[in-house]
């Protein structure tokens, strides 16, 4: 017999961004389980995590299981006694050879588990192993955690309860409906669950419900923000959207500002026209059906209307005193207790700007990077640091270099993140990263396991970005002072960046920064020549007779030095190797590759390095040196990983 | 049209018939509601609790000299403390809000992970800010521990922002036009308030003198905590609510200095730590005083 589970959670709201890592566990968690079944289906609304499966045994399979009785040899009584035990007679015994000589045994046959036990076992604690960022307890200290207090709990096989308890809430056949609009209690069955819940304004499906959001927002054009839609999802129980307007004289307020306030602090979309240009109007998402009265849009349409005036205040006040006027403020502002203020992160950004080649421009850019900190917009709206201060000195009538490279200097933020859009902004955003790291670095300050306070890593991460992507091609490791463990940081930043953002192999990547990776912008272009070696027919092979010749010298405790003499070379493949090199020395590798090959192949087949005569023998050691320095500058191809 | 304080007495007399104890605000000056030895303390230890209050909350550096139609030196907060917390929790605050004419039929409810935290007073829990049509108009917070103390039972602590509230009842957009009683205006009521308190902490409060002051209250809890015994027999008499009142003006002398610029970020973290020292050596001589009674 197939029966269908029916498993649910319920539970006062969940923060949005935590409940799809906490269905995929549940999932895996249900799967360790390993109780056949066809098919799982994973659901969640803010108050509930459900999983549905069906075609679920009754029972478990029996299975049989062998126990070893007395020896063959073993007196009468014994083996009477066994055979008693397992409720049979001697007779029903078998014979089994084992190593320790000849023994009775039976097979004893072992009935499969009822489902239902099983589950009603192994729910509670799968319950409290679902993993959230953060938990807390709420029936009194010591007591079961979980990401919010559990309410109702529904285990369902087939049409028979699953019962435990946990937390003082034993699983039962009720759920709950919307708050507002559904029944607090209503019994349902595992085919019926989710059309019950519909009766009662939750829909189930996280996708059901952000198609209701996207139609409902089909006849306006809203600015596409798939994080907000997905918080928006995972924030209701019966999505519908709604759009409100407002005073168009707030659009004189800089865009960014007034989709900050909406999107940040309303979790409203804003509007746009064709053009891409905002218009006065958001959407926003209720968690209830409809707003026939238009309480909630005018409700809506207040708060924003308050926030904007905030903004606005806000603007039009720091308008009084210009970003230049401010840089004295930034010496009261803490950069980092040992690091100093801002204003002396502000003078080490300059002088790091101009290492950097910067112009005049950029280090006045820099030099009012962080003006904006002491503005009060930036203190209201913090995630818009550097854009605040690019806009007032837009607003001030500084050049266009200045202000958009004050505008972008905190940027890339991510790994998908836009780096600045010019070279003024790049080296700012440059020099305020590597200041930080060096000065966190210098202080002791490095991250650890998944403790990054200072955002270290994004800020790493974004230095090797500008300088590849910017095509800066400065020697990184002088500007990290030959701090050791921030090289090995960066070497690590470095790996990772071409690894899993850009897809070059791993081994391609040891190969090439092997050869040195201080020039970021040169490290990516031998990965890119390398790219396009690989699946030459003579690479690997090439690469594979590298690493013999890497080997050999390091062996011979071969360090280089000296030239060759021609009249120690032998006739044949030796000659012919060094002939071919002299004649392609100094060309790419790309356009030699297939001439060299065969001559160093020939040359192993047919010479012993170690030849019995010294002088031949450290003639031979300095050819293949010879090579091997010749075609390492781009990569140390024993590095590579070959199939030979 | 429900006035300013209808709206309190509907909501204070709900709580109340919901078996929570009405108190008056505390007489020392806090940033919010939960600083009161209502709050603050009787969450500590096994004994069950249910209190509501109104506490003016001061936030020096909130002032606008009332100029700013949203924001305010000093609001009004109904705290309510419900110790342990009732399974129907989250229903009986929705009631509330339909007690005072909210139809909730009518209006957009989202409960928004915001969890709370209180560096001065080694205190923090888990909630939500409770979203009405996109208003922000409670903190929903079940504490988890408090002066750095896990809690025996955890408490459901409800924070209205009244004034918000209000305005969204009254459809103002300006606090100061709420009507605070029948003709009676909440700006004729607290104007002059915000004006002079804005001058005072923004211009006029003098800098050493509040670092003065600041020392004494901290020396004056710091003397009587350390002259706390927990083996005395007459530990019950020991004054530790006084000594809490001295960190309650800790904290608002702190808050000032800080709102009239006198306070670096560096100096934050310690000042902070300072005040934290005492409210936690309160919470724990308190807690220590109830074990004398069970």
């Amino acid at each position: 017999m197939s029966l269908p589970f029916l498993f649910e959670i319920g539970v006062e709201e969940i923060p949005d961004w935590m409940i799809p890592d906490a269905l995929e566990n549940l999932h895996v968690l249900f799967e360790k389980l390993e109780i056949p079944h066809e098919s799982v289906t994973l659901d969640a609304t803010p108050r509930r995590l459900v999983l549905r499966a069906e075609g679920l045994p009754a029972r478990q399979a029996d299975s049989q299981e062998r126990v070893l009785g007395p020896a063959k040899s073993a007196p009468p009584q014994a083996v009477e006694g066994f055979a008693r035990k397992q409720g049979v007679k001697s007779e029903d015994l078998t014979t089994e050879a084992t190593p320790k000589g000849e023994y009775y045994s039976f097979i004893r046959k072992v009935p499969g588990r009822l489902t239902k036990d099983i589950l009603a076992e192994a729910l509670p604690a799968i319950i409290l192993q679902i993993y959230f960022p953060k938990t807390m307890y709420w029936t009194g200290k010591g007591g079961p955690r979980f990401i919010r207090p559990i309410r109702w709990i529904v285990a369902m096989l087939g049409d028979q309860i699953v019962p435990f308890e946990l937390a003082g809430v034993r699983s039962g056949a009720l759920t709950s409906g919307h708050r507002r609009l559904g029944a607090r209690e209503i019994a349902v069955t595992p085919t019926d669950f989710e059309q019950r819940l519909r009766d009662h304004y939750v829909i189930l499906s996280a996708e059901e419900r952000r198609e209701k959001i996207r139609n409902g927002l089909a006849g306006i054009r809203v600015k596409s923000d798939p994080a907000l839609l997905e918080t928006l999802v995972y924030l209701t129980e019966y999505p519908t959207p709604i759009v409100g307007s407002f005073d168009p004289q707030f659009l004189e307020l800089p865009e960014e500002v007034l989709v900050t306030v909406m999107r940040h602090h309303q979790k409203y979309f804003s509007v746009e026209d064709a053009q891409g240009k905002l218009t006065p109007q958001f959407a926003t998402v209720m968690n209830i059906d409809a707003d026939p009265e238009g309480f909630v849009r005018r409700g809506n349409e207040r708060v924003l209307r308050a926030r904007f005036n905030d903004a606005r205040f806000f603007w039009e006040t720091d308008q009084k005193k210009k970003l230049a006027d401010r840089l004295p403020d930034l010496a009261h502002v803490t950069f980092q207790a040992k690091l100093g203020s801002y204003r002396d992160k502000t003078k080490r950004m300059m002088a790091l700007v101009r290492e950097l080649g910067g112009k005049p421009l950029a280090v006045r850019a820099a030099r009012l990077s962080k003006c904006d900190l002491s503005t009060e917009l930036v203190k209201e709206f913090t995630e818009l640091q550097g854009v605040v201060g690019g806009l007032y000195a837009r607003a001030q009538g500084e050049r266009p270099e200045v202000w958009q490279a004050i505008y972008d200097h905190y940027q890339p933020e991510s790994m998908e993140d836009a780096i600045p859009r010019h070279l003024a902004g790049r080296q700012v955003s440059l020099a305020d990263k590597l200041d930080t790291l060096r000065g966190c670095f210098s202080v002791g300050l490095i991250p650890t396991g998944s403790r990054d306070p200072f955002g270290l890593r994004r800020a790493a991460q974004g230095v090797v970005r500008i300088l590849v992507e910017g095509k800066i091609a400065v020697p990184l490791l002088d500007l990290l002072e030959d701090e050791r463990q921030l090289v090995a940081f960066f070497e690590d930043r470095v790996k990772f960046y071409f690894k899993d953002h850009r897809g070059f192999k791993y081994d391609e990547v040891n190969a090439a920064m092997a050869a040195g990776w201080s020039n970021l912008v040169d490290l990516e272009a031998r990965l890119m020549r390398i790219r396009t070696l690989r699946p030459t027919p003579d690479f690997e092979p090439l690469a594979a007779s590298f690493k013999r010749i890497r080997n050999i010298l390091i062996q011979a405790g071969f360090t280089g030095g000296g030239a060759v003499v021609e009249s120690l070379l032998e006739p044949g493949p030796e000659l012919e190797l060094h002939e071919e090199f002299t004649r392609i020395a100094g060309q790419p590798i790309e356009s030699v590759i297939s001439k060299l090959r065969p001559k160093v192949d020939l040359f192993f087949d047919k010479v012993l390095v170690n030849a019995p005569d010294a002088a031949v023998r450290q003639n031979r050691l300095t050819l293949l040196h010879t090579l091997l320095a010749e075609f390492s500058t781009m990569a140390d191809f024993s590095e590579i990983v070959t199939n030979s | 049209m429900q006035s300013f304080q209808e709206i309190i007495f509907k909501l204070k007399q709900y709580w109340a018939d919901r078996g929570a104890i009405i108190q008056e605000p505390y007489d020392v000056e806090v940033g919010a509601g939960t600083m009161c030895p209502e709050t603050f303390l009787r969450v500590l230890g096994p004994q069950p609790y249910r209190v509501a209050y109104v506490q003016p909350s001061r936030r020096p550096a909130d002032g606008r000299y009332g100029d700013n139609p949203n924001r305010l030196y000093k609001h009004s907060q109904l705290q309510v403390i419900l110790k342990p917390s009732p399974d129907d929790i989250m229903e009986q605050y929705l009631a509330s809000l339909e007690a005072i004419g909210i139809d909730l039929r009518q209006h957009d409810i989202k409960f928004e992970e915001d969890n709370w935290e209180s560096p001065t007073l080694g205190a923090w829990g888990i909630g939500w800010q409770v979203m009405l049509d996109g208003l922000e108009v409670t903190q929903f917070t079940y504490f988890q521990q408090c002066g750095g103390i896990d809690l025996d039972l955890v408490p459901a602590e409800l924070t209205y922002g009244l004034e918000r509230l209000v305005a969204f009842l009254q459809v103002k957009d300006s606090v100061y036009d709420i009507e605070w009683a029948k003709g009676v205006s909440y700006g004729e009521i607290r104007h002059r308030e915000e004006l002079q308190y804005s001058v005072y902490n923004f211009e006029m409060a003098n800098i050493p003198t509040l670092w003065k002051l600041f020392g004494l209250h901290e020396g004056e809890a710091a003397r009587l905590l350390a002259a706390y015994d927990p083996k005395s027999p007459d530990k019950r008499r020991f004054p530790v609510l006084p000594a809490y009142d001295h960190v309650l003006k800790c904290s608002n002398l702190f808050n000032t200095l800080d709102s009239r610029g006198a306070i670096s970020v560096t100096e934050r973290v310690g000042v902070i730590q300072r005040v934290r020292k005492l409210a936690v050596g309160v919470a724990q001589a308190w807690v220590d005083q109830q074990e004398v009674a069970a």
